[in-house]
């Protein structure tokens, strides 16, 4: 099996991300964050660093807790308030989702964790406004690479400070920022049911699934090579595939071209134009 | 002889030449202030870097009359600048470009020959590509001006030696990439042994002001250098911030080295002149 190092300098990289998040939120006119909490290691790397870039005082952690969602989920999110000294508010998304659930009652729990998603991305929105903060993605490479993300949810955004690290990278730099050890060493979960966890339900561990996208996007290995570099040729053909199928979560939706000058097509400049 | 360089790693407004105008004089009369007689600016220093569509809104002519050049040539008076523009030609055309000012004039003006247009790069799709390399006369002796890609060729600098430069001014807006577990990244080593090398190789000065700051997910990491004739640093700018470095340049430096390692003397241009006609020429030649 091919060695694969995903190793990362973590100052380096602190350094480069929390630049980012104050160039990136200033420049827009903006001087403070919105962040979802959820209790995982991504959205605590996310609170983290956005702590350090902006101050503790104008970052905003947002709770959004489902009946359903596990108690150490909230022990976890309070834990990285205190220790990132961010504000907080906690605003529980039961009552607000249980009434499209009952109107359809047969709803399947993909249904049912689409719309917890969305419900929370309503909220950070709002909250964008109240407290006048951009809300920082929590999304890594690893899921958005899978395309393991509602697309209007949990990947709605303004910023994303993590989103070019996997997952295997990501522990290495909440390590760093001085995440607490009860969420660097929970099994990943969107936590949208009981029992859920990423890794159960994508059928395959992050550390394995790492290193195979790693050579396949970074290193621009074939599918061939990394079944040749040792990799099971069933699971190199469904991630592949997952990748393929995903994409239209990585990009706006296409829009049908007509004139001349096209958003999307040839109407060409960077968000941060004139700033 | 001394020469007192400065480089200028600014950070940069996207798309608004009068505003970065400003932070151009501001850093000209620092510099001054502080002795250096001559400061350089990163690639597309008046306008930002990843342009797109902006880049006719944003070109200029370096010529007296021009409202951005006008008050650089003035400044010029006090202190040689290269900086870094977008320059449109009669005939339209968009070239990345550097101009070298001195004493109130336009000496020299390079345009980008190598306009990388791949991976995250797009440059060939708005600009035009330059198509010459060529040395010129300064205070402190024969210079030659390289934007970013051009010096990821080994071509361009050979040129420029040839030609006579003995000063080498690289100038960037380099997009940091290369994550790994070094302290620095994959970018920022490559540019570095490159500069070492073009250095040692050619017994010269090579100085390269690169660009901090951010555009949309980019980040660019500054670490300006500059390295002597021996290949040894003299100076490095620190990574991501923006702030001018100086650096002290004993020209004699060649002098010595070039007693020492007598490269350019030895260099057999004859014989390259007529490998690359047998190259080019050649149908079975590897391209």
């Amino acid at each position: 099996m091919k060695t694969v190092d995903l190793t990362i300098n973590t100052d380096l990289t602190r350094r480069i991300l929390t630049g980012f998040i104050r160039s990136e939120i200033t420049r827009m006119g903006f001087s403070r964050a919105v962040i979802g909490l959820s209790g995982g290691i991504d959205s605590a790397v996310s609170c983290f660093l956005a702590a350090e870039a902006l101050g503790g005082e104008n970052v905003l952690a947002v709770r959004m807790p489902y009946r359903t969602s596990s108690a150490d989920s909230l022990e976890d999110a309070q834990k990285v308030i205190e220790a990132a000294g961010v504000q907080s508010l906690t605003v529980e998304i039961t009552p607000m989702v249980e009434p499209l659930f009952q109107r359809f009652p047969d709803m399947d729990n993909m249904r049912r964790g689409n719309i917890m998603a969305r419900q929370r991305m309503i909220i950070l929105y709002d909250q964008s406004a109240a407290f006048n903060g951009l809300v920082v993605g929590t999304g890594n490479k690893t899921e958005i690479l899978l395309g393991y993300t509602t697309l209007y949810g949990d990947s709605a955004c303004a910023l994303n400070p993590i989103g070019d690290l996997y997952k295997t990278q990501l522990r290495q730099l909440a390590e760093a920022l001085g995440v607490p050890e009860s969420i660097r060493r929970k099994a990943p979960s969107a936590d949208l049911w009981a029992g859920q966890t990423d890794e159960g339900e994508l059928g395959y561990t992050y550390a394995e699934v790492d290193r195979l996208l790693y050579l396949l996007v970074d290193q621009r290995y074939t599918p061939q090579e990394c079944i040749e570099a040792g990799f099971e040729p069933l699971f190199v053909h469904r991630v592949v595939e997952r990748m393929r199928r995903n994409q239209f979560k990585r990009i706006l939706p296409p829009i049908a071209k007509l004139s001349n000058r096209t958003i999307g097509y040839d109407f060409l400049y960077l968000r941060d134009w004139g700033t | 002889m001394k020469l007192t360089l400065g480089m200028a790693q600014i950070n940069t407004v996207l798309g608004k030449p009068e505003e970065n105008l400003e932070k151009h004089l501001q850093f000209a009369h620092q510099a001054a202030q502080s002795g250096a007689d001559l400061l350089i600016f990163p690639e597309l220093s008046l306008t930002g870097y990843v342009l797109q569509d902006l880049t006719p809104a944003v070109a200029h002519r370096p010529r007296p009359d021009d409202p951005l050049f006008r008050p650089l040539l003035q400044a010029s008076q006090k202190i040689d600048l290269l900086v870094g523009f977008v320059e449109e030609d009669t005939r339209n055309r968009f070239f990345i470009a550097a101009a070298y000012l001195s004493a109130g004039e336009v000496r020299h003006v390079h345009r980008k020959v190598y306009l990388p247009t791949y991976g995250l790069f797009d440059e060939g799709r708005f600009f035009a590509w330059g198509d010459a390399i060529q040395a010129f006369e300064t205070r402190f002796g024969r210079a030659g001006v390289l934007i970013c890609e051009d010096f990821w060729h080994a071509s361009p600098p050979y040129l420029l030696w040839l030609d006579g430069a003995d000063l080498f001014l690289f100038t960037s807006a380099s997009p940091g990439r290369g994550l790994n577990s070094a302290p620095i990244l994959e970018s920022a080593r490559w540019v570095e042994h490159i500069n070492r090398a073009y250095a040692s190789l050619f017994t010269a000065f090579v100085a390269h002001t690169n660009r901090v700051g951010y555009e949309d997910g980019l980040n660019f990491w500054g670490g300006s250098t500059v390295f002597d004739p021996n290949g040894d640093l003299i100076v490095q700018a620190p990574y991501f911030e923006e702030g001018l470095t100086l650096a002290e340049l004993d020209l004699n430096q060649l002098h010595r080295t070039r007693a020492r390692l007598p490269l350019l003397r030895d260099e057999r241009t004859a014989l390259v002149q007529r490998e690359l006609n047998r190259i080019l020429t050649s149908r079975t030649s590897g391209k």
